[in-house]
């Protein structure tokens, strides 16, 4: 079955908590803000809210997203659509923690379209990290946007059940400094939790 | 209570809710994580970030102060290799901890044992070519935690890693050989038992430098890419 010349899987190191004391350690400044000076593309802010299963404001979560350029383009050797750009102002991964009221918040650009299995195309989409105490590994999810014409056909939204591609799609919420403001609240648990990924 | 796994196939990673580990209870999905396919997304990640945004490296966290912290000087090294043992070059590797007394430069930390002046317990070390890293630093203390009566946590210092991309994050810690702690503590517990012992680190006397500090080796495997079609025919 498998590549007999492959070397045997060695075990995994394990998953722990990232605790509740990693802010020191992890967040740097300007870790939220991913739009440094001539990025292309049009630049939006993503915020929400962590949320326990209580409704509660989860105040010691991290959040980390990583996402594609406003071409659809990811800054990584894997990435080798050689007819769209890297943006060398464009990173695409940011890091925040989440304040007392459970509020993280990210400035960057909308993602272009990224290609999916076979010849599908997945719709624009940035994918989002949630470690916190009480987590013992990391939470993995996306946030969508509510008018991108790609969602109806992104495969990965077709693996969802589509009572709950709902808690996949930010929700505008009107504008900061004439950029579009998307909301995407974290339910961990309970009435309308979150479509989690097992990547 | 059913205790739901995060995947269920690997026995080798702690459930989301594991309720010796009081926290993990309002704080765990109930819904099954829902299985995709490795896209562009997932293979991808950020892998040249650390000289670009991150501050500077850290490689001895015992020159952070204007004096020697107090505390038994360690040296801790390793490679971080991907499941086929292939060494994972170049990546950033960002380690934290408490002092010698068990305390956490953190506001929120209220444990009644004393801040040292000259101890952070931050450091951040980039893989070489061949995936080794190599930091200095002093033996953390055990801490008591909120929990349940009598609750402290082993000795450890948290490890966070990249790898190759976003799928192959890890967050873990690293424990230290014979702490009579570890197999007390829900949060390692909550590893089964042949797996926790890959968190712990093992005493290394080649690694110890004469007369200076005594050497732990501290290897971490991360997850390797999906097998492609083209690696895995029938």
């Amino acid at each position: 079955m498998n590549d007999v010349t492959a070397p045997p899987r060695l075990g995994l190191t394990p998953w722990q908590t990232v605790g509740p004391f990693f802010h020191y350690a992890l967040p740097w400044e300007g870790g939220e803000n991913l739009v440094r000076e001539g990025v292309q593309g049009e630049r939006i802010v993503v915020r929400g809210r962590v949320l326990d299963a209580d409704g509660a404001p989860i105040p010691d979560a991290l959040v980390e997203i990583w996402q594609a350029n406003a071409a659809g383009r990811y800054d990584h050797p894997e990435d080798c659509q050689a007819d769209r750009p890297i943006d060398p102002a464009f990173i695409g991964f940011g890091r925040c923690p989440t304040d007392d009221d459970g509020m993280f918040a990210f400035h960057t650009v909308r993602p272009g379209q990224v290609p999916g299995p076979g010849n599908s195309m997945q719709a624009p989409h940035i994918a989002l990290g949630l470690f916190g105490r009480g987590l013992l590994r990391r939470l993995v999810t996306r946030i969508y946007f509510p008018e991108s014409e790609g969602n109806a056909v992104d495969p990965i939204l077709g693996l969802v059940e589509s009572d709950r591609v709902g808690t996949l799609m930010a929700t505008r919420e009107g504008e900061q400094d004439g950029m579009p403001v998307y909301r995407f609240d974290i339910h961990i648990q309970g009435a309308n939790e979150t479509v989690f990924f097992d990547v | 209570m059913d205790v739901l796994q995060y995947s269920p196939q690997n026995l080798s990673e702690p459930p989301s809710l594991y309720p010796g580990y009081v926290s993990t209870v309002p704080r765990s999905p109930r819904q099954k994580l829902v299985s995709i396919p490795q896209t562009l997304t997932e293979v991808t990640g950020p892998i040249d970030f650390g000289d670009r945004v991150l501050r500077a490296p850290v490689h001895d966290m015992t020159r952070q102060g204007k004096g020697d912290p107090i505390g038994e000087r360690i040296i801790v090294s390793g490679r971080i290799l991907d499941d086929r043992g292939r060494p994972v070059p170049h990546t950033v590797v960002e380690v934290w901890q408490c002092n010698a007394a068990g305390r956490y430069i953190h506001k929120k930390d209220q444990h009644d044992a004393p801040l040292d002046p000259n101890f952070t317990g931050q450091g951040r070390v980039v893989t070489d070519a061949e995936g080794r890293y190599r930091f200095v630093t002093i033996k953390p203390g055990a801490y008591p935690w909120r929990n349940h009566h009598n609750a402290w946590r082993p000795a450890h210092i948290h490890f966070s890693l990249f790898g190759a991309g976003f799928a192959t994050r890890l967050i873990t810690q690293m424990y230290f050989p014979g702490d009579p702690l570890i197999d007390i503590d829900p949060i390692a517990g909550a590893v089964p038992a042949d797996a926790r012992r890959r968190m712990v680190s093992r005493f290394d006397i080649d690694t110890t430098e004469n007369e200076w500090a005594l050497g732990y080796v501290f290897d971490v495997v991360l997850r390797g890419r999906d097998a492609t079609p083209m690696e895995n025919p029938l």
